[in-house]
């Protein structure tokens, strides 16, 4: 009896073990670099808190779609370039400080929004294939954002300081200075704790949206989303409009993110105009899933061990490579070879699972065939 | 509920059908690409300058393109992972340089040594691709991506010592882009190379304008064997049967069609048309590009055999080259017709735009997404 | 019980018909409050299409519409949207579970018509910012799985729950809607063991005491006796018996059902099976297939070379998983010996090497490729398996396609199948039903097999195309010498076809009857082990 218990006991902590095993891993690589970097604790530590004010706000925002089973928002990106649109004009009018960021935000919503509904649209016409149509629209957007930036940005769309345009007299610079705006939220109610910044006020917002998550699992939008998300058919037939549903979340996802964009922004102090967002959906991605998320499911808490182990990696990763092989440059491509290889296996986990499903109510069907051939 | 109405409705669904048959987007695609064609003289951009262009890109891009062709046949869908099939033939063609092959011949060992990469590197894509069935242009994408980081890495790593390629400060790591001058460059555009301005004059005559035209014939030659190869392919048994597993997976498996071991040959098929391709690449353009680049030529490559009129599961030949000659024409034509009239380059954003949105519109059409 | 005044549900006058083809024909019967009714007949007698006019289907409006009248509580309705009947207080427990497999019980039955609380968010953004009220939500539950008598976990997720629970949830999750009068259960006992069953007929009683009316539609003739106040029996789409359920007996029910000439039990049932001394060419030995939906359990059979061989029973019975299971297309075990040799199971090619032929009940997603040409649907198979309408290039290194062959053997088949098409390369998918079906027969013709599984080969064809196919197959029989196994739900067509009749009930063979065996002895079999 105890045996079997004891093997359950094993089974049990070998399914906790195969389920987490990208965070484990992820542990193993940090624990193997972090003493080869040779960086100062508090270092690490500064560093790690700051990224986490950084980035947390657009990793949460991937949690919607996923609760409405839409996957991987590769899609994300477009709030990202909502934002971008927003501080740009916001930084043109000379709106400094706190204001600034403020109305950075509210600015972004109307254009996170449309991309968002338009992703969202785009989506819902090709239901089973959401995530490689939301990573190319992805794209798409981008060329709609250059030509906006690039070529609109003066001549139709008003821009009044030439300091933030290209020479040539239309487009915006490779780089916009947000100087003015550097790090205003993460100076608010800031504290120091032997050296280490603590950024308050940006962790009460990203609070704020943990709490708003928590609270919109228990609506009736966010229960018509987990119910769209686990089976289109049966929450259509209960009468919930399953389409608007998708939207919604992929909306909600796009202006969540447009937010973190404006946090992200204001953390860097500058708009690196044309490479801001391209990098961002892939490395949230990538930094949700190393913290345990599947295609399927995600939480709160695997956003937050995520992001700091994909960037306490992410910190050490060059000088560890380069103590390894002598070259830094090996260190900064294994790292992103890392944020890819977790997303390409996260994928064939998520379709090898939905495969093994079916295999596995065939197995079982057969296991009471033979039970019963041995009965007779 | 009248009777009109629904004779409209007929109608109009005949158009619609006439419509969905040459699709829409390449509608307005070879109406853009005749508008430039016809702007050109107009606007001072000289024509035959342009059209030699476009059949030199054609040249440089068709086999990649044509690479697309056995994976979508077996059901595959579009091959995102192109980066991979990139990598076996950036293997070959650098280890024929590093190995000491000059000329013709570095394209020739080239050729011969990314061959076994491509059939064990695109056998392992096709047994993985198999396991994930329904969801193969994600995982495509990010196993491309990932092999491609990987090879950056590489690429530092390997014992790589040949100075016409390594960074001259450490002599090891590979650059990023490596010049072929030398090696293969051009190897098979100057093979029969037809230049109507040396054919003029050693005929005596003046083709005007005309003489400005040089066709790139053994590159042409090369994408035709190969495109009569996988032509006559699909006319076998097996090709069939490749056919068959694209077109319906579950009558293929009730024919007695071994699915998995068809849809891994098509792979490895790809795989192996793809390194050919970034090598007949290479050689057109002169240079070898490492490390990012691999993906760069992703998305213009699938959106080329779109816009040919490929759909999802479905692709011909004659896709394949339509596309090619579209895509490369808007590419080639756009940036110089716009510089000529509003001065300003446009064509990078343009390019973007028509190729994603090209792609979008296969991935969200209803009646592809059933199989 | 039974109320005085009006009754809860008339049906008058149905007919409903699909494209010409009609599949009910005046339908009348009344149901009054607090009654159950129950509803039996074979497969295709048209109790699903009645079902999905009363709960208005949109497949029903999709084709045509249907006339007559229903009336509820004496007034006239019409339901364009199943959403329109449950507003009237019909609610509908299909065959198929609707459930969210992540969600409670709980979350389950109130899924859509959650009780919510009012926040100040869904002032600005709309009602659906409102937050779910859980403790209401816990005690309408309760309160309807108290209403049905059966005692499930109301926390437990759908995913980890036995399948009698699954259904019990579906059931309460109609319970907890307040305007329901009338709960229609289709087949709801199934897929239940024998003692969730018996708490089901006791859930039943119950809600029909609180006075919910109830339409019981099941194969298991013993349990409408259990709880039915009156039997509607139903036969190819007209109401042959509307009786009290006091009066009648499984064996009056099962008469019924298929009886269309009744013989008296006494010149033919004496099993005369034509004594042919014919070999044995397939035997089929503890064949066990894992076919979902069509379970096939421990199956031995015989058959003899050159006769035609029916396998009837009604659906979900496992009948189709028999060809399935040998020609491996789903997984199966046992032994299968052809000719003397034994054929190995779970390899389609091993199959058709050994000429075996298989025409599959799912045309457009096994039988076709809808896709491609005529000439490839019917050449496809000979050319893979047996090398046909190849020519060998350098040797035989190349094989290549024949498309002269191709043509030839197409037209062949499209001539003597009279298939109507614009030439042999028109799409199989711009085909007709009955057309598609016959492409399907020329593909298994053109492997020349020795022997032919033909599953369903009249599912969803009109009447003309049926005679045609019926023909070809016998014809096929007789001037090859090749034996055919056909498969189908309808007992007709097999006694016009076959020499004898082997029914499926509950995965396993019940028994095999000669063709000339009376259809009620045909009944009392596919009833005999259904599960």
């Amino acid at each position: 009896m105890s045996q079997k218990k004891n093997a359950l006991a094993g089974k049990k902590a070998l399914e906790l073990l195969s389920g987490n095993a990208v965070p484990i891993m992820f542990i193993i690589i940090c624990a193997i670099f972090i003493p080869l970097a040779g960086f100062s604790p508090s270092y690490l530590l500064n560093e790690i808190i700051t990224r986490m004010g950084r980035n947390l706000f657009l990793v949460l925002c991937l949690l919607f779609p996923i609760m409405a089973g839409m996957g991987l928002n590769f899609a994300m990106t477009l709030g990202a370039m909502g934002a971008e649109i927003a501080v740009i004009l916001v930084a043109d009018w000379q709106i400094w400080g706190i204001p600034g960021v403020v109305l950075s935000m509210i600015l972004s919503i109307p254009f996170s929004a449309l991309l968002g509904f338009i992703c969202g649209t785009l989506q819902n016409m090709s239901k089973g294939r959401e995530m490689i149509t939301s990573y190319i629209i992805n794209f798409f957007i981008n060329g709609w954002y250059l030509l906006i930036v690039l070529y609109t940005m003066g001549p139709i769309i008003p821009i009044i300081h030439s300091s933030i345009m290209l020479p040539r007299g239309y487009g915006i610079r490779n780089t916009v200075s947000l100087l003015n705006m550097r790090q205003c939220l993460d100076d608010l109610l800031a504290i120091r704790i032997s050296g280490v910044k603590i950024p308050v006020f940006t962790f009460l917002l990203v609070g704020l949206l943990c709490l708003f998550i928590v609270w919109f699992r228990r609506t009736k939008l966010g229960q018509d989303m987990r119910a769209v998300g686990q089976d289109m058919q049966v929450a259509k037939d209960a009468g919930i409009n399953v389409d608007r549903t998708r939207i919604l979340s992929v909306v909600m996802s796009t202006v969540c993110a447009g937010f973190g964009m404006v946090i992200y922004l204001q953390n860097i102090g500058n708009l690196p105009t044309y490479t801001g967002h391209s990098q961002i959906g892939m490395f949230c991605i990538a930094a949700l899933l190393v913290g345990g998320a599947s295609v399927e499911k995600a939480t709160i808490g695997n956003a937050f061990l995520g992001v700091t182990l994909f960037h306490l990696m992410f910190i050490v990763a060059p000088s560890a490579g380069k103590v390894i092989t002598g070259d830094s440059m090996v260190g900064e491509y294994f790292r992103v070879f890392l944020s890819y290889g977790v997303i390409t296996i996260a994928l064939i986990m998520y379709e090898a699972k939905k495969r093994m499903e079916k295999s596995r109510a065939g197995q079982e069907l057969a296991q009471a065939q033979k039970e019963e051939e041995a009965a007779q | 509920m009248g009777t009109n109405k629904t004779a409209a409705a007929a109608e109009k669904s005949r158009f619609q059908v006439m419509l969905e048959q040459f699709g829409l987007p390449r509608l307005i695609l070879s109406g853009f690409l005749l508008l430039l064609l016809v702007m050109a003289p107009f606007v001072g951009v000289d024509l035959p300058t342009q059209i030699t262009n476009i059949i030199n890109r054609f040249s440089w891009n068709a086999v990649l393109v044509l690479a697309l062709v056995p994976m979508v046949h077996s059901g595959c869908g579009l091959n995102f992972g192109l980066p991979l099939a990139v990598i076996c033939g950036l293997m070959g063609g650098t280890l024929s340089i590093q190995l000491g092959f000059t000329g013709a011949m570095s394209f020739l060992m080239a050729v011969i040594i990314a061959t076994p990469f491509a059939v064990l590197l695109g056998g392992g894509y096709g047994l993985l691709l198999n396991r994930i069935k329904g969801g193969e242009m994600m995982i495509a994408t990010y196993v491309g991506l990932s092999i491609m980081s990987f090879f950056c890495m590489m690429w530092l790593l390997l014992p790589y010592n040949n100075p016409k390629m390594v960074y001259g400060l450490s002599a090891s790591g590979l650059r990023p882009t490596i010049s072929l001058e030398g090696f293969y460059d051009q190897t098979l555009a100057n093979l029969f190379k037809i230049d109507f301005h040396e054919v003029a004059q050693s005929l005596h005559i003046s083709l005007g304008p005309l003489e400005r035209i040089k066709i790139p014939t053994g590159s042409l030659l090369v994408f035709a064997l190969l495109a009569l190869l996988i032509w006559a392919f699909l006319h076998t048994k097996t090709g069939t049967a490749m056919t068959a597993v694209g077109s319906n997976p579950n009558f293929a498996r009730a024919a007695g069609i071994n699915v998995n071991k068809i849809r891994t040959l098509s792979v490895i098929m790809s795989t192996w048309l793809g390194a050919m391709g970034i090598l007949i690449y290479q050689q057109g353009f002169g240079f070898i590009q490492l490390y990012n680049a691999p993906n760069n030529l992703t998305m213009p490559t699938v959106a080329a055999i779109l816009i040919g009129g490929a759909l999802v599961n479905k692709a011909t030949i004659a896709n394949v080259i339509i596309g090619t000659i579209l895509f490369q024409g808007m590419v080639t034509m756009t940036p110089t017709i716009m510089n000529a009239i509003v001065h300003m380059d446009m064509s990078e954003v343009i390019r973007i735009i028509v190729s994603q949105g090209m792609i979008l519109y296969a991935l969200t059409r209803k009646q592809e997404g059933s199989k | 019980m039974t109320d005085n005044g009006t009754p809860l549900l008339q049906m008058r006058n149905i007919k409903k018909d699909f494209f010409g083809n009609q599949v009910l024909t005046d339908i009348n019967f009344t149901l009054g409050a607090g009654q159950v009714l129950g509803l039996c007949g074979e497969n295709g007698a048209g109790k699903s299409t009645l079902m999905k006019i009363l709960f208005g289907m949109d497949v029903i409006r999709e084709t045509g519409g249907y006339s007559g009248e229903i009336l509820i509580d004496g007034k006239p309705v019409a339901f364009h949207t199943p959403f329109d009947a449950l507003t009237a207080g019909i609610g509908m427990v299909h065959q198929e579970f609707s459930l969210i497999p992540g969600f409670t019980a709980t979350e389950n039955i109130l899924l859509d018509r959650e009780p919510q609380k009012k926040t100040i968010l869904a002032e600005v953004f709309g009602d659906r910012l409102n937050t779910l009220d859980y403790k209401e939500m816990d005690r309408r539950a309760a309160a309807a799985i108290q209403k049905m008598g059966v005692a499930i976990d109301p926390n437990m997720t759908i995913s980890s729950m036995p399948v009698g629970h699954k259904q019990f949830t579906e059931i309460a999750r109609e319970l907890s809607k307040d305007q329901l009068k009338l709960l229609i259960l289709d087949e709801p006992t199934a897929v239940l063991t024998e003692k969730e069953a018996e708490a089901l007929l006791e859930s039943i009683r119950n809600m029909a005491a609180q006075g919910i009316s109830i339409i019981f539609i099941t194969h298991r003739l013993h349990e409408i006796l259990a709880v039915c106040d009156k039997v509607v029996v139903m036969r190819d789409g007209y109401v042959v018996q509307d009786v009290p359920a006091a009066g009648t007996s499984v064996e009056d029910i099962t008469r019924w059902m298929v009886g269309r000439d009744v013989q008296s039990s006494s010149a033919q049932t004496a099993v005369q099976i034509k004594n042919t001394s014919a070999k044995t060419i397939m035997s089929i030995q503890h064949l066990w297939v894992d076919m979902p939906g069509e379970t096939v359990r421990n199956v031995s059979l015989d058959i003899r070379e050159g006769e035609i061989l029916g396998i009837g029973g009604l659906a979900g019975q496992g009948k189709l998983g028999i060809p399935n299971g040998i020609m491996g297309l789903y997984e199966a075990g046992g032994t299968v010996e052809f000719d003397g040799k034994k054929i190995p199971l779970n390899s389609p090619r091993k199959c058709l090497d050994a000429s075996l032929a298989f025409v599959s009940e799912d045309r457009r997603e096994v039988g076709l490729l809808l896709d491609e040409s005529l000439e490839w649907n019917v050449a496809f198979p000979a050319m893979q398996i047996q090398n046909k309408f190849l020519k060998n290039l350098l040797g035989g290194l190349i094989k290549w396609r024949d498309e002269k062959g191709i043509r030839s053997v197409t037209q062949k088949y499209i001539d003597q199948l009279q298939i109507k098409c614009t030439s042999s390369k028109q799409k199989a998918k711009e085909l007709s039903g009955g057309n598609q079906q016959k492409v399907c027969l020329a593909k298994a013709f053109a492997l020349e097999p020795k022997f032919l599984f033909v599953s369903e080969p009249t599912r969803g064809i009109d009447v003309g195309a049926k005679a045609l196919v019926l023909e070809a197959l016998k014809q096929f029989n007789r001037d090859s010498g090749v034996t055919v196994v056909m498969i189908s739900s309808e007992l007709e067509e097999l006694r016009q076809t076959c020499d004898r009749i082997a029914i499926i009930s509950g995965g396993r063979v019940a028994g095999i009857l000669p063709a000339a065996a009376s259809s009620e002895e045909f009944g009392m079999l596919m009833v005999s082990q259904v599960k």
